[in-house]
Parts: C-alpha cells; structure tokens; sequence
C-alpha cells in the first residue's frame, strides 16, 4: 500500500450518495470534478450511511485526523453517523460541506478551501459514547 | 451475514512518486464510475490526507508503465494489496478492472443493499425505549448499562420513517428521508409539537389495517360472488394500503410486506419486554 501523504492540509472526504436521488445530481457531479481537477488527495464514498452501517475503520482514521472537510448532507446526521460507528467526529476540526443545501460553487469553494469553519452541532450529551459501547447480547 | 461482518475491497487510485498522473477529466471519469458503481476511492496524490493503510483489502490502480508496476508491486506488503496498471484504459475498462478484482476477492458487491435506517441524534435522545418498543424487525436494541442502540441496520425497511414519528424527541434521523427534521436538519419547535403527536402502534401496525382490510374484502367478496372479478379484490387491498401509505408516510411495500396480525402480536410484545429490561437496567 503506498504511503498517504501527510502535509496539514485538512483531509478531504466526499460522499456521492449514490443511492439516493436527494442530491442535485449537477451538484454533484460539479463539486467532484473540481476535486479531481485541484490534484487534492481525497476520499470519496459510495455511501456514507453504509460505512457507517459497516462501522468501517477508515472513518475511524478519518474523524481522528487533525482536520477533517465532509462533502455530505446535514451536519447533524454527519455527526452521529460517524458517533454511531464508534468513530466520533471532533467538533473543533470538523467542517460539514451540505450538498443538500449549497449550491455547487459555495461547496466546491468550502470544501477546496484551506480554512475550517467548524459547523458541527455543539454535544449536548456525552451518549456520544454510548453509541459506541458494545451491543448487549 | 450482517452488514458489519462484510469486508468491501478498498481502491487506491495512486498518482503519487514512480506513477504518471491522471488528466484532471480522466480522473474525474473514472474517480465518478467507480462511486456510481458503489465503490469507495482513496486518491493519493497531491496535498492533503487520507486514511493510511488498515487490514481490508485493497487494490491500487495507478499508471505505473511496466517494469514500475512489478517493482511496486513487490514493495506492497501482506497479499491483501493488488496492483493494477491502468495506463490507456479508460473509465469503463478502470471499473471492469476493479469490479473483477472485487470478485476474485470475493468482496461484497456494492449496492446490494440501500443504506436506510436510523441514526440516533443522543445530543436530543432521553433513552425512553419507545423506538425499541416499535419496531417490529429488530432493528433497535439496548448495550450493556441499557441505553438505546441500533443495533441492526440493515433489519430496517428501505423508505419507511415510521419509528421517527414515535420519537417524541425528535432524536431519529433518516440522513436520506426527504424532509427536515427527519433527514437531520436543524429541529425547530414547530417540528416538535408535530413530532410529539405519536402513533399508536395498533393503529399503525395492527388493528386498523387489518380490520380496514378484512372490511373491505368483505364488502368485496359480496361483490366479486356475483361479478367473478378478482382483479378487483387486488386493486381494493391496494387502494387501501396506498390511503395508509399517505396517511403514516409508510412505504406501501412495507405495509405490504408486513408479518400476520398474531405475529405482529408476538414481535410487539418481544420489542416491548426488551425495552423494559433496559430501561430496568438503567434503573438498578
Ligand atoms: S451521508 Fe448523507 S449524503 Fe452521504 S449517503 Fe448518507 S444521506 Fe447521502
Ligand atoms: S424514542 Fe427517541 S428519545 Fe426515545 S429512546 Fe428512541 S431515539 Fe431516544
């Protein structure tokens, strides 16, 4: 496996929803072609809800890093997908780009950006963890 | 096998040292073929991060020319890693490669499953169990010190909200639903005056359906004794779960789909007294 490459600029991770039609298909489309054109190192998902289904790890390095950009939908469902697979995202480096909401250029913008505008939901709870436990049997 | 036991194949798209990188429009082709055909892409080139290498399969597709290919394959560690050069290939035959490395692999296929089930929202949850008590599939359960957990995703019924509205917090999310609060945009009161209106699961579930239906195929089978139409029969049960359908958001399939009268008794009554031992849990 080739070494990811680790300068500080925050990690990238775009969702395609790709089996849902709630997205703009031309937003989209719009925002992963100019990721691809900007020669960024990224991630891109299928399926966000499924990884998180999953419990896969990759989220799990992904949410750990030192900042993280997230392609996806509303930041409240972003947050306890990644709280429910045990892979708690950290609020202070953590932007969600809502694709359901934005038009392409103000995504594309905010995702390609070197800054972070943290938009997570403040924790109200520390279940954050409870999600995490293990099932009962 | 659960969702959870399934390991899918991870693709590399590798464009870094001892590769020749993509043109911005051919990555784009193949980066959005790939993610169309439900496959999850690590592009390693430029700046930026990506999560490092962990024990899933993987398969790296990069234009490494020849004799590069070989060497670089020879440097990947554990066999769980296969090199592919994709030099001249376009999107099309990129996923033909991958897709046959994901077979040989034996890795799930993608999209076999639509991801739709329910994330709990716990910053609004009050671990009142009246999900775990609704649900008739299993989809909800409790951990160890008894708070509420899904526990089986893929249990859940593609496009059916229900156990969102029993939740008088407003809690369950369906990141894919069309609507706010449920998709997981920001809940205003308003959403929760109309959220705290909750369904009684026998009206939902049980009873009416069943005696709406019965009814109806009562008032029908006097009809179709002398009008021989059975045609007609189907089409009244389907008017009548379609009216439902409208009336609870519940996906007709599901309303479809839905266990006998006595079975729904029986999975309640389970739902039910795995929501009181945990809550009975908490209490000790
Ligand atoms: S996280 Fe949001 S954008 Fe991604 S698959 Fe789930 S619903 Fe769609
Ligand atoms: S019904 Fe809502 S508040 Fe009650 S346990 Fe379920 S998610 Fe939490």
């Amino acid at each position: 496996m080739p070494p990811a490459d680790n300068t500080p600029a925050p990690g990238i991770l775009y969702c395609h929803c790709t089996y849902a039609q709630i997205i703009d298909p031309a937003v989209k489309a719009g925002v992963l072609r100019r990721l691809c054109d900007s020669g960024r190192s990224f991630e891109a998902v299928a399926d966000l809800c499924e990884l998180s289904a999953r419990r896969d790890p990759a989220l799990a390095r992904l949410a750990r890093g030192p900042g993280v950009k997230i392609a996806a939908c509303y930041p409240r469902a972003v947050k306890w997908l990644f709280a429910s697979a045990g892979s708690p995202l950290d609020p202070g480096a953590t932007e969600v780009v809502n694709l359901r909401e934005l038009p392409e250029d103000a995504a594309a913008a905010r995702l390609l950006a070197d800054d972070l505008q943290t938009n997570l939901p403040p924790d109200k709870s520390s279940a954050a963890a409870t999600s995490t436990s293990s099932p009962a049997s | 096998m659960s969702i959870r036991d399934q390991k899918p194949l991870r693709v590399v798209l590798y464009e870094g040292r001892d590769s020749t990188p993509l043109e911005g429009e051919q990555r784009f082709a193949a980066v959005s073929r790939l993610l169309q055909q439900g496959f999850a892409i690590t592009r390693v080139g430029g700046a930026g991060r990506t999560a490092p290498a962990d024990d899933s399969a993987a398969l790296v597709l990069g234009r490494f020319g020849g004799e590069k290919a070989a060497d670089f394959s020879a440097g990947t560690s554990n066999g769980q890693v296969r090199v592919r050069d994709i030099t001249g290939l376009d999107a099309e035959q990129v996923a033909a490669e991958v897709e046959a490395a994901r077979s040989e692999r034996q890795a799930p296929a993608p999209g076999a499953w639509k991801p739709w089930f329910p994330v709990i929202d716990y910053d609004r949850c009050t671990n009142c169990m009246q999900c775990l008590s609704f649900c008739l599939f299993g989809v909800y359960g409790a951990d160890d010190e008894g708070h509420i957990q899904v526990q089986n995703q893929d249990n859940c019924k593609t496009n059916c909200p229900a156990c969102s509205r029993v939740c008088p917090e407003a809690a369950i999310m369906f990141p894919k639903y069309k609507a706010g609060p449920i998709n997981g945009d920001v809940v205003k009161d308003s959403d929760l005056q109309r959220e705290k209106m909750k369904i009684d699961i026998s009206a939902l579930l049980g009873g009416d359906i069943y005696s709406m239906l019965r009814q109806r195929s009562e008032r029908a089978q006097s009809r179709f004794s002398k009008e021989r139409d059975s045609d007609k029969a189907l089409n009244e049960r389907q008017k009548c779960l379609t009216k439902l359908a409208q009336a609870g958001d519940i996906p007709a399939e599901v309303l479809m789909s839905l266990p006998t009268p006595d079975e729904i008794l029986r999975r309640a009554g389970e739902a039910r007294a795995k929501a009181q031992a945990a809550l009975a849990v908490q209490q000790r």
